[in-house]
């Protein structure tokens, strides 16, 4: 028999006045893998992230956080549980250090315990030389790693990453995408939500493509690709006029087609064979994918 | 209301404290200064022309009077500025709500510290009247415990409020129309009962007021078993504002 779930939801609705922003959930997360959440902003994502801390009550639907159900038990989950929120939070009051002790308490380290524990912190967030350095002083990507390392400080089970690179330097996010990796590798399961394909793809087992506050497609990278773009795909390169005519043709054979910048591309090419127009042959990719789930370019 | 676990209360307040350890000089110096203020301008300039207040010098009456605006300044605006402040813009409450501690253990934490603070800061006007001739009697060591009383009142009153405001602007209405008329009629500088009818019977619902009489009673001495109305006023404002402070606070934290 499987392992329960780490995360379950069923039929999740939660609104927000005439808004629904998250419409009929239904989602899994196994123990021990990445999952990510890909979607476009305001596909209810971290409404999604908000209603697994009991931060956001849902009106309808079933909602199992680590056994726990939420929220009626929602603090013995939290308990287990580590969040690195989209918006930055952190005490702008408090050194690395102090910010460490105070949620070392909140998520009840045992005093015996809690000096081991901060260092270890110290250490995954890579601010050992820094901890005595107050928050205000400290570079975009460090805010974002002591983030992470505060999620971390009780050695969770779980651990909800929103966005967790958004807004970085490119060097800056392959430094943080390493971290998420190293946490997985030590059995920890990951929910993390971005609109980065390639974040998604890089770190993720099982990618949940989030539109209108509903799961849309769910599989690893790879099975979403061949499912919902195919193998190969030709990108037709010309000037707009060109572009519409290759679309419409395209259209009306009934193949697939989206703009991708200044080219047309038709998706599934490996069936074209002989009857597709010329332009260049690429692998499919997730990105293609999730321009065909959601309807939504990518940054 | 869910149960209040210690560990999360004590959690929260540790981040009281650890800020605090920055800004308890500015916060002592104008507790210092500002009775030191009140009692010069009032007691000399006011004490030239009336030596006694209802059978005590003035400069007793007002040294006693004072605790009160002490306890009230140290948790009113606390309670209002810090806690808007920390949920809008520091997002600080956010963070800890995460962990695992609940809306209402987190807003009891922090009135809980500003009451503490409350109790031990209101006692520097007696410091200072000391200084001016007052001569305190034994059962003052019980002052503290009114200052918390009063603080923890006020405190969650000011939460409440930064739980109804708009916007920080908002809190210039409850300054001017609430905050500053407590402050003035609670028999602090002058008796409450040169007022008109109307006016004492509001002066009666201050809490300040109670707070008042009660320090007197316990810094001059004369206190009666009917002194006991007035801890019942200040406990009753101090469960009503905070029992409002947590069912407001929790609709703004949480979606």
């Amino acid at each position: 028999m499987a392992a329960e779930p780490a995360i379950s939801l069923r039929g999740v609705i939660k609104r927000f006045g005439p808004l629904t922003a998250v419409d009929g959930l239904d989602l899994d997360v196994a123990p021990g893998i990445c999952f990510g959440l890909l979607g476009p902003n305001g596909a209810g994502k971290s409404t999604t992230m908000r209603l697994l801390t009991s931060q956001a009550l849902a009106d309808e639907g079933e909602i199992r956080v680590l056994g726990h159900e939420v929220p009626r038990d929602s603090k013995a989950a939290r308990l287990r549980m580590g969040v690195c929120p989209q918006q930055d939070n952190l005490d702008v009051e408090m050194s690395v250090r102090q910010t460490l002790t105070v949620f070392s308490r909140l998520y009840r380290v045992p005093r015996h315990e809690r000096a081991a524990a901060i260092d270890r912190a110290l250490q995954i967030a890579r601010l050992s030389d820094r901890a005595d350095a107050k928050v205000t002083e400290l570079s975009g990507g460090m805010r974002r790693r002591l983030l992470i390392g505060r999620a971390l400080v009780h050695t969770p089970d779980l651990v909800l990453l929103d966005e967790p690179t958004v807004g970085l330097d490119p060097q800056v996010r392959q430094e943080l995408w390493s971290l998420i990796d190293g946490l997985r590798s030590e059995g920890v399961t990951v929910l993390m939500s971005t609109h980065y394909i390639e974040e998604a793809e890089r770190l993720a087992d099982v990618v949940g493509v989030m539109a209108g506050g509903k799961i849309v497609a769910l599989g690893t990278p790879e099975e979403l690709v061949l499912e919902h773009a195919g193998r190969e795909v030709i990108e037709v390169y010309g000037p707009p006029a060109r572009l519409a005519e290759v679309d419409a043709d395209a259209q009306a054979r009934g193949w697939q087609t989206r703009r991708s910048g200044p080219a047309v591309a038709i998706l599934r090419a490996e069936n074209l064979d002989g009857d597709a127009p010329d332009g260049e042959r690429r692998a499919a990719t997730l990105e293609d994918a999730f321009v065909m789930l959601t309807g939504a370019e990518v940054d | 209301m869910r149960r209040l676990e210690p560990a999360a209360v004590i959690g929260v307040m540790s981040r009281d404290v650890t800020i605090f350890r920055k800004f308890w000089k500015a916060t002592t110096f104008s507790s210092i200064v500002e009775p030191t203020i009140y009692l010069v301008a009032f007691g000399f300039g006011f004490g030239a022309l009336v030596t006694e207040v209802g059978g005590v010098d003035y400069i007793e009456y007002v040294g006693t009077g004072v605790v009160a605006s002490a306890a009230l300044f140290a948790s009113v605006f606390a309670g209002m500025f810090n806690t808007f402040v920390r949920r809008e813009f520091q997002r600080t409450y956010d963070a800890m709500l995460a962990a695992p501690v609940d809306t209402e253990e987190l807003v009891t934490a922090e009135i809980l510290w500003i009451a503490c603070r409350a109790g031990v800061y209101c006692m520097a006007p007696l410091l200072v009247a000391t200084l001016f001739g007052l001569d305190p009697r034994w059962t003052t060591i019980f002052v503290p415990l009114v200052g918390f009383l009063t603080g923890f009142g006020f405190a969650a009153f000011g939460v409440l409020i930064s739980a109804l405001a708009k916007s920080i602007d908002n809190f210039n209405y409850v300054t001017s129309a609430v905050v500053t008329p407590l402050f003035l009629i609670s028999g602090t500088f002058f008796p409450i009962e040169g007022l008109p009818a109307g006016i004492q019977a509001i002066a009666h619902l201050n809490p300040l007021y109670h707070c008042v009489q009660l320090v007197r009673a316990l810094v001059l001495g004369g206190l009666e078993a009917a002194d006991v109305i007035h801890v019942v006023a200040l406990l009753i404002f101090a469960v009503a504002m905070w029992l409002l402070a947590l069912w407001r606070q929790r609709i703004r934290l949480i979606d």
